[in-house]
């Protein structure tokens, strides 16, 4: 059995661990390419979103490198993310590839269900063994998610343009060609002592700006053209709302324990949308409202064309636009979308916040209060 | 006191339950016109560009109703069967009327969700009848007769009529029904896309005009569609995509069904998946001939016509040439 599963952000790396210190022979597809949304494009069909596309080319470039078994996490809806792998399938059974697809899920909450499918995944039954390496793999995805968080918030700071850059491609290269948990943790530890090296200035030109959306196309840099990097590169310190660690906390654990994140984004998402709408919608417009609150000088609100929960979201942010007072841009994704309109759309949007910030700071300086 | 009811999206469905249920309550029930051009052109000024078409329309005949009525009945319909929903669009509707829409009456949104179970079905009836009477006694006899004239028009839907079959004349309707002889078509879509007459620019008559029965998944009963849903690994977590999909895979096996339209409109995510695993499996498993007519705002009726009209003929030469064998060595026929 070759293991093969889609890529989401840095993903990837805790993923392969996992399957490198239980024995499992897994395949990763190539990184995200131009290549992979062209084979995604011409198989999907053509009003799914971008998310699927890129996935069956991920699965698909995979299969051409020998595996035989994809591996995907499931949902419930009603977002149609839930139904990914039934169109899957029937797409590369057209295609003619054989291959098994295992759906990490409890079907109707059956919890023995989802153990066996672990099970069959990991080629192995003991639930000790399986806890642990959850865990190992686990504990690199959080620290992976903190570097890459610290890396978008310093990167405007540095002293010396490019360091953080370098030290942060160093580790990403070390990870990709390491096996096993305990390497790779060692890796990331260097790193870190790295980070803290960084010489950083004090700025006070730098604006904020949170990413609120859709998580695949905020988590995965291909499908986003490196929206983090772009805004860095423009003088803004970039926070997003989703990572892959807080995902994977959501799906296994909130339904029982419930963050406080989670409880805090959903109490300030109340008054606008009620209940759930699917996917990330009622995230998006809490997220918003937090991101208001908290200071900062505007919002990019990433999605996916034709997303639902999104399309939701998007018709009620104008309403927290005026209310709260914070510009937001929205930014539709698909495999059509260009890179060059897409920086001159990023470049005018913080042009406006740096005017906007100025004319207030002037304001404050007049007012008597 | 007037109470307006939206002629979109599930209107089609539940027309009788919500409209003699209001009445029954002793309130004045106004539905908005039919969908036409203005409330269209309404509906897309004030949505954003990347709702589907139906979405956008429910936004027209809400305006439409604005300034007749003194509440506005917009229910918040999450799901309608146990672990289904219908769609995300669906969940968040009462919201996107009230930051899209200025100047609303009071909306009555009633949040219908029976994704677990259909328990509090009363306690949602409570709360709608609540705006007109306090007499609860009185909401629950007026619910339950309700319920009789939807059950009504849902067995008559089963027989094959059409919401719009149901404002014609007698004889006419008579015409309408099944004929022996005729080619029968399946007809796919969300009711809102295939029971709308302008959205769907009357494809159902015209079909007619052509000949031939159309037939939608909503005159397929629960044993035909269900039993073809267990096959499939995974649940089908959409009430009108385990319809569709169902009503496709027992239409496969039908030799009196000679072809299948599958009516989408642009954007819709439900769409996306299911006519595509629909086109798929028609092409393995059968020789049916299928097509999927795509709609927005621009579509324009003639290149809907045109596709119609050449859907209709080859279906019609598929069985004048039922009995040529070609000396290729396949037939032609769909049977």
């Amino acid at each position: 059995m070759k293991i093969t599963f889609p890529h989401m952000g840095n993903t990837y790396l805790p993923v392969k661990a996992m399957f490198d210190d239980l024995g499992v022979d897994v395949i990763t597809p190539p990184i995200n390419s131009k290549k992979t949304l062209e084979i995604g494009t011409k198989y999907a069909p053509e009003q799914i979103c971008l998310p699927m596309k890129i996935n069956l080319g991920n699965y698909i470039q995979s299969i051409e490198k020998g595996a035989d078994t994809i591996v995907v996490t499931g949902s419930c809806g009603p977002c149609r993310y839930g139904y990914f792998m039934e169109v899957e399938r029937e797409i590369l059974k057209d295609l003619g590839y054989e291959v098994e697809i295992i759906s990490l899920e409890a079907p109707d909450g059956d919890i023995k269900e989802f153990y066996n499918r672990v099970s069959q995944m990991l080629e192995t039954k003991n639930i000790f063994k399986i806890v642990k390496t959850f865990k190992n793999a686990f504990g690199i995805l959080k620290k992976i998610d903190e570097i890459e968080e610290k890396v978008l918030k310093y990167r405007p700071y540095e002293k010396n343009k490019g360091e953080i850059d370098k030290i942060y491609n160093h580790l990403i290269d070390q990870l990709r060609k390491s096996t096993g948990s305990k390497e790779m943790l060692q890796y990331i530890k260097e790193a870190e002592k790295n980070f803290m090296n960084v010489a950083l200035e004090k700025r006070q030109d730098v604006l904020k700006v949170g990413i609120i959306g859709e998580i695949y196309t905020i988590i995965e840099d291909f499908s986003n053209i490196d929206i983090g990097k772009k805004l860095n590169n423009l003088g803004v310190e970039v926070h997003k709302s989703h990572s892959t660690s807080g995902w994977v906390l959501e799906h296994l654990f909130y339904e029982s324990i419930g963050r406080s994140r989670e409880k805090d984004i959903r109490k300030a998402a109340a008054p606008y949308v009620k209940t759930m709408v699917g996917g990330h919608g009622r995230e998006t417009v809490g997220n918003a409202i937090l991101y208001a609150k908290e200071g900062y000088d505007g919002l990019i609100h990433i999605m996916p064309f034709t997303c639902m929960p999104e399309i939701v979201a998007m018709s009620i942010l104008p309403k927290i636009q005026n209310d709260y007072h914070i510009p937001i841009l929205t930014l539709i994704i698909d495999e059509m979308t260009g890179e060059a309109g897409y920086i001159t759309r990023l470049e005018a949007y913080i042009d406006l916040l740096r005017n906007r910030r100025d004319k207030f700071q002037n304001e404050k300086m007049l007012s008597w209060s | 006191m007037k109470i307006g009811i939206p002629r979109g999206l599930l209107y089609d469905h539940y027309q009788f339950l919500w409209k003699s249920f209001f009445e029954n309550l002793g309130a004045e029930v106004v539905i908005s016109q039919k969908t036409n051009k203005k409330i269209v052109d309404d509906g897309v000024a004030v949505t954003v560009d990347e709702a589907c078409l139906p979405v956008k329309v429910y936004h027209g005949h809400v305006m439409d109703l604005r300034d007749k009525v003194d509440f506005i009945f917009v229910p918040k319909i999450m799901s309608i069967h146990e672990k289904e929903y219908i769609c995300p669009k669906f969940c968040g509707l009462p919201e996107m009327i009230k930051t899209s829409i200025s100047n609303l009456p009071t909306i009555i949104d009633p949040t219908i969700d029976f994704i677990k179970n259909k328990k509090h079905l009363l306690e949602i009836v409570y709360e709608i009848g609540g705006y007109v009477t306090y007499d609860k006694r009185k909401i629950r006899l007026s619910f339950e007769e309700a319920l009789k004239s939807h059950q009504n028009y849902k067995n008559k839907m089963k027989q094959g009529f059409f919401p719009m079959d149901l404002d014609k004349k007698h004889e006419e309707k008579h015409e309408a029904k099944h004929k022996e002889d005729t080619q029968k078509i399946l007809l796919l879509g969300h009711p809102y896309n295939i029971y709308d007459e302008y959205l769907s620019m009357n494809i159902v008559e015209k079909l007619r005009k052509y000949g031939m029965t159309v037939i939608t998944q909503d005159h397929f009963s629960k044993d035909q569609i269900n039993p073809q849903m267990n096959e499939l690994q995974k649940k089908m977590f959409w009430t009108f995509g385990r319809k569709m999909l169902g009503a496709a895979l027992y239409a496969m096996e039908q030799e009196d069904i000679q072809g299948i339209i599958y009516l989408s409109s642009f954007g819709c995510g439900i769409d996306s998946v299911i006519a595509d695993i629909v086109e798929r499996r028609t092409r393995r498993n059968s020789k049916k001939p299928y097509i999927l007519l795509t709609m927005d705002e621009h579509t324009g009726e003639a290149g809907i016509d045109t596709r119609i009209e050449a859907f209709v003929d080859m279906i019609k030469w598929r069985v004048e040439n039922e009995n040529y064998v070609s000396t290729h060595g396949q037939y032609i026929s769909a049977r």
